[in-house]
């Protein structure tokens, strides 16, 4: 199942699964019109990786998220994970939104607690509650409602809510999207850190051309509406990334182009 | 948090405001005013001949003397009394204004008559009723008390029970809405008379009646605050392995709550309007059947004594309900302003 054992998890296995996305469309109907958002995507990623989709804003990248995540189901095409058709939502694939949705009328460790709450196994595993709010540094606000939190804090109760469940995959649909530039690049690396020590497969939504570098080991840069792929770029760097490495200022470029914007470089 | 501690006992130590002459006319001032008010209202029972024979206005002058000690020692030891001394010096402009118009009350009644008498009787009557008749009153507010809790904890549990429902189920939703559409914007009282035939006994049918008065409202907020759940909410909870109990249970119902306490609290006026109207009509007992009564016999004193403990009564209701709120609500501080 998906709990790890704390054995286990003391050795950094990967714990990744594999995803593969085969001849994925979907649509949605507005006002009687079929609206096509995703034209017969094909990704396999492997276990453990790190892949950062781009694209142009509406152009479906978050569509292809919530298909992952098993809150929608495609039109046509199938998806997998560890070969295992995705027909719902499981906490092995944990969503954290743009938003942080933390739920107001819950404390942060009983924010952080849902998923294990949900599937029932809070009583005994109250201590990986505890873990995962060290984890992301806010063992100081364990008792503080949402709303005392700053934008940067109420993300990474999010982050943690995700991390609790011990996800295979962890999708990320634009999480540092709202906050302001510095606490992003400081939660880009704590991401990466995180990612690093825990193993898991993480399929990150972004339109920040630099943050899909600086995390992803893929990136996939995606067409206009209805989305392909467009071009599957391998990031060859170490963790960790230098902004200014002229590899990365080369891909960056190569990416804007990708995607239309040659002129702005 | 033991940081915090170590300072607040420091600052304990500051000196406490001592009974100087300038204090006299400042946060003392207000204090002896409002003693001396009621001082005057003590003393205006007890040596001023009445224009009519009522038998507690030595009581009550004796009454109004003692409130104006205890007004005169709070005053000056409310440094002393922690948050009961607080709450006094905070209320005492109120205790100015209130003896006054007890005052002016007794002295526009019982001393001169400029009111018509037996219409507008004097505190010291009042102060009767409530010495005299006391079984009688006891009796009525426990029956409309046991009425009332009775029929709104019915009403409030179908009615929140009936809102989660339809908001969340379409299909419940498609046979329920055009009934409360119907239904619910009808007057509770207009049931009355159906109501006090077709039930099995009167506190049957006023049960019903201010059950029904209570669920419309809290039906229909918790349909909308449900429905008004974001669906990012589920979204979340449904991707960490939500079953559809919990969305329900721990989703759907804490995010409507704020709701759901704006229809408890519209229910509970609309219901004390109903149950004094049936206990006027139908029900032999209650602080509505009292007033009734007491008209019956002109008893003017009765009727203001009872309207009196019904507001005390209705207002103690919402503040209960509030209370709860307040505590239920506790996330709800800092996010919208009560």
């Amino acid at each position: 199942m998906v709990v790890q054992s704390t054995a286990e998890a003391i050795t950094y296995p990967a714990v990744g699964a594999e995803l593969d996305i085969e001849g994925v469309s979907h649509a949605f109907d507005i006002d009687g019109a079929t609206l096509p958002v995703l034209d017969n995507v094909n990704l396999s990623i492997a276990p453990g990786e790190f892949v950062a989709l781009l694209g142009p804003s509406g152009c479906g990248k978050s569509t292809l998220l919530r298909l992952v995540a098993g809150l929608e189901k495609p039109r046509s095409g199938s998806l997998r994970e560890d070969d295992v058709r995705i027909n719902g939502p499981h906490p092995s694939r944990v969503v954290v939104f743009q938003d942080p949705t933390l739920f107001p009328w819950r404390s942060v460790w009983d924010n952080v607690a849902l998923g294990l709450e949900a599937q029932g196994i809070l009583k005994t595993q109250r201590h990986r509650v505890d873990a995962v709010i060290e984890l992301v540094g806010l063992s100081a606000f364990r008792n503080a409602y949402p709303h005392q939190l700053s934008g940067g804090m109420a993300q990474r109760v999010a982050l943690a809510r995700a991390l609790v469940n011990d996800p295979k995959i962890l999708v990320l649909d634009e999480p540092l999207g709202k906050l302001d530039s510095l606490t992003r690049i400081a939660m880009q690396a704590e991401l990466v850190a995180l990612w690093q020590r825990k193993g898991f497969t993480t399929l990150l939504v972004t339109h920040d051309v630099e943050e899909a570098l600086v995390l992803a080991n893929r990136v996939i840069v995606l067409s206009d509406r209805p989305a392909r792929i467009k071009a599957d770029i391998a990031v060859q760097r170490p963790y960790p990334r230098h902004r200014g490495d002229p590899y990365l200022a080369d891909l960056r470029k190569q990416i804007l182009g990708l995607l239309g914007l040659e002129a702005t470089w | 948090m033991s940081t915090y501690s170590v300072s607040d006992t420091t600052a304990a130590g500051s000196p406490r405001a001592a009974v100087t002459f300038s204090n006299l006319s400042g946060s003392y001032g207000v204090g002896l005013a409002a003693s001396f008010v009621w001082l005057a209202f003590g003393l205006s029972c007890l040596y001023w001949p009445d224009v009519g024979d009522w038998s507690r206005t030595e009581s009550l002058g004796i009454g109004a003397i003692v409130i104006a000690a205890f007004i005169l020692f709070g005053t000056f030891s409310a440094d002393y009394l922690g948050s009961a001394g607080q709450a006094l010096r905070k209320r005492a402009p109120w205790l100015v204004a209130f003896g006054a118009f007890v005052t002016l009350w007794e002295v526009a009644t019982a001393k001169f008559a400029w009111l018509p008498l037996p219409f507008f009787p004097p505190p010291q009557s009042i102060l009767e009723v409530y010495t005299d008749d006391l079984p009688k009153l006891l009796d009525s507010v426990l029956a409309s008390i046991r009425l009332q809790l009775g029929g709104y904890l019915i009403g409030a549990t179908i009615g929140f029970i009936t809102g989660v429902s339809i908001g969340w189920s379409q299909k419940i939703g498609y046979w329920v809405h055009p009934v409360l559409r119907f239904i619910g914007p009808l007057p509770a009282t207009a049931w009355l008379p159906i109501a006090f035939f077709t039930f099995p006994s009167s506190w049957s049918a006023s049960t019903f009646l201010i059950a029904l008065a209570t669920g419309f409202p809290v039906t229909v907020l918790t349909w909308s605050g449900v429905a008004s759940v974001s669906s990012a909410y589920y979204d979340v909870a449904r991707t960490l392995g939500a079953k559809p109990s919990f969305l329900v249970l721990k989703v759907a119902i804490p995010a409507a709550l704020p709701h759901v306490f704006v229809g408890l609290f519209m229910g509970l006026g609309s219901s004390f309007a109903v149950l004094v109207v049936a206990e006027m009509i139908g029900v032999k007992a209650g602080l509505g059947w009292y007033l009734q009564w007491a008209q019956g016999w002109a008893a003017y004193a009765n009727m203001y004594a009872a309207l009196i403990v019904m507001s005390l009564l209705c207002s103690g209701a919402i503040t209960l309900l509030f209370k709860t709120r307040d505590r239920l609500l506790v996330w709800q501080k800092g996010v919208v302003k009560w």
